[in-house]
């Protein structure tokens, strides 16, 4: 990549990588989530659903303060998983767990969305064909929501890439270890002579969002056609 | 096998209280919609837990709530075959067929081959549900369940989804199951005619309790157990294909009676069961003559019922089998009609709709 400079090119796999693990991680806890959400009823639902959807309304500085309480090597969580060697502040993990609450309401509404839309009458179906629940969630439930799922982890993907006032608080912004593309290009901003890399990190920023758009685009639309079974 | 069902349930202001047993062939739930049939069936499938009661199959218990048990609806072995299929629309036909089988393991004993045969479904085995038919849908899932390795199955309404044609198309996969699979069945219908062609055991549900059971013939055949004020009243008549005659009629032999119908599909020598409905049949007194009718069963008058309506429901004993006659009051007593007295039954051949035959 010799039209973007190593400082850049850092940013960005950086972004990458941060992006993937918070997308990646984020996942199985959002289809739980989700699930919950959208079929069960237990007392404090509305609670988990407020938390849920808190850094959606919150600003994104607030959230990124309220993990650096958290998650901070003073805090509660922080000084506890230090204590096994885990370090979130001021790391890459960091930054991805900032990018990864910040997109968990997208995922979660997409998901939930789509669990909503499936029959239960199909899962009682295969729960008489002798499928437990686990085994139901697997073989029905799972695939008919995939789509939303699909469309879950690229919306957060692509919310990830584009974090910054969460991260910044959080994690700060260290080249090569916090720096992702979003706060590259604030920090290039900052400095005269700056615009140049600001404006190809920029380019790469809407490529990247357009690409993933398009993408689960397609991959909705194959996985809906497959469901539908025409 | 056999079923016993002892459960009582409060659903909103619809008190539900149901006992009966199901001998092996089919039974059947019958009674309108919102007398509880659906319920019972779920209940049993495991899909409703009843405020009280018992669910046992052949001895097994499902449910107790004497002793607190409760199989959950995967361990319970039942074959559901749902009113609007339920086939999951991700999965091939071959896949929907295999599903219960793996879960089952050891204990589906019917082959997937002899299964594909018998429902007609070969053709479709790479297709997705998404494309088929209601009635191949129906067929898909009668096989889905049949797979399973169920030690009963249940069928809630499978026919009510189709237009009549395919109801005619999917009732002798039915009548075969009844024959050819020992599994017993417990079917759900609103539907006189469903009945008839299927029945061993009928209960009959209404307001969500059970107001008659017994065998098919003798529930049918009892004015005060069907609706007179609905067209679906009828009885069920057993009798044997004697000849197919060259005009397109076939000759039934019933009791040493002769009965004409439109042709039937089976061969002669096969017994069959004719359904009656009662507002095809007309009473005489004396025997008539130079009638276009070819069915006349000289018959006694034995039970009547009075509905709401202007009409009574008659029951004739004739030699033939106990036949039903829906007519109204004032012919009632124009005619003199009441138990002991001496009448014909007047049958249009035309009146009796291939429908209404079915295999024994």
């Amino acid at each position: 990549m010799g039209w973007l400079g190593p400082e850049e090119w850092q940013a960005v796999a950086l972004s990458l990588k941060v992006s993937f693990w918070a997308t990646l991680v984020g996942l199985p806890i959002g289809i739980f989530t989700a699930y919950a959400l959208a079929r069960w009823r237990f007392p404090g639902k509305q609670v988990v659903n407020g938390l849920v959807h808190l850094p959606l309304i919150l600003p994104p500085v607030v959230t990124g303060y309220l993990l650096l309480l958290t998650f901070g090597t003073t805090g509660p969580v922080g000084g506890f998983l230090e204590s096994f060697g885990i370090v979130l502040a001021f790391r890459w993990t960091g930054a991805a767990l900032a990018a990864g609450v910040m997109a968990f309401p997208l995922m979660v509404r997409a998901i939930r969305l789509s669990i909503e839309a499936v029959d239960p009458k199909l899962e009682e179906a295969a729960a008489t064909l002798g499928a437990s629940r686990a085994w139901v969630f697997v073989t029905v439930t799972l695939p008919l929501i995939l789509p939303g799922v699909l469309a879950g982890a690229i919306l957060a993907f692509a919310k990830a890439m584009g974090e910054f006032g969460a991260t910044i608080t959080f994690v700060s912004n260290i080249p090569g270890q916090t720096q992702t593309l979003p706060s590259a290009v604030y920090a290039f901003l900052q400095v005269p002579g700056g615009e140049g890399p600001a404006m190809r990190l920029v380019i790469v920023s809407v490529v990247i969002a357009m690409g993933a758009l398009l993408l689960s685009e397609v991959v909705a639309r194959r996985a809906a056609a497959r469901v539908a079974g025409g | 096998m056999t079923l016993s069902v002892d459960i009582g349930h409060q659903l909103g202001s619809f008190r539900l209280d149901v006992a009966f047993e199901a001998p092996p062939g089919v039974t059947v739930l019958f009674g309108r919609s919102g007398s509880g049939k659906t319920s019972v069936v779920n209940a049993v499938a495991g899909l409703l837990r009843p405020d009280r009661g018992r669910v046992a199959v052949d001895g097994e218990v499902l449910f107790d709530t004497g002793s607190g048990r409760w199989l959950p609806p995967h361990r319970r072995r039942l074959g559901y075959i749902f009113q609007e299929g339920r086939l999951f629309p991700h999965m091939t036909v071959k896949q929907n067929l295999s599903y219960g089988r793996w879960f089952a393991g050891d204990g589906a004993t019917e082959s997937m081959d002899h299964v594909v045969e018998m429902l007609g479904i070969g053709h479709l085995l790479a297709r997705r549900p998404g494309g088929l038919s209601g009635g191949e849908k129906q067929r898909v899932a009668i096989g889905r369940a049949l797979l399973a390795g169920p030690r009963l199955l249940l069928a809630d309404e499978p026919l009510a989804a189709l237009d009549e044609g395919r109801k005619g198309e999917i009732l002798p996969y039915f009548e075969r199951l009844r024959d050819e699979v020992s599994v017993p069945i417990l079917y759900v219908s609103h539907s006189a005619a469903e009945v008839a062609r299927l029945a061993t055991t009928v209960v009959v549900l209404q307001d969500g309790q059970v107001v008659r059971q017994g065998p098919a013939g003798e529930v049918l055949s009892d004015p005060e157990v069907m609706p007179t004020g609905v067209r679906g009243a009828g009885a069920l008549l057993v009798a044997r294909v004697a000849r197919h005659h060259e005009d397109g009629l076939t000759e039934l032999e019933a009791g040493g009676v002769s009965l004409f119908l439109p042709r039937v599909a089976q061969e002669a020598g096969r017994e069959v069961r004719v359904r009656v409905a009662a507002h095809d049949v007309i009473l005489a007194r004396e025997k008539p003559e130079g009638l276009s009718a070819l069915n006349l069963l000289p018959g006694v008058v034995s039970a009547i019922r009075a509905g709401e309506g202007p009409g009574m429901l008659v029951s004739l004993d004739t030699p033939a089998g106990t036949v039903l006659a829906r007519v109204t009051r004032r012919s009632a007593q124009a005619l003199g009609i009441e138990p002991g007295a001496a009448c014909h039954a007047v049958i249009k051949t035309v009146a009796i709709a291939p429908e209404d035959v079915g295999g024994l």
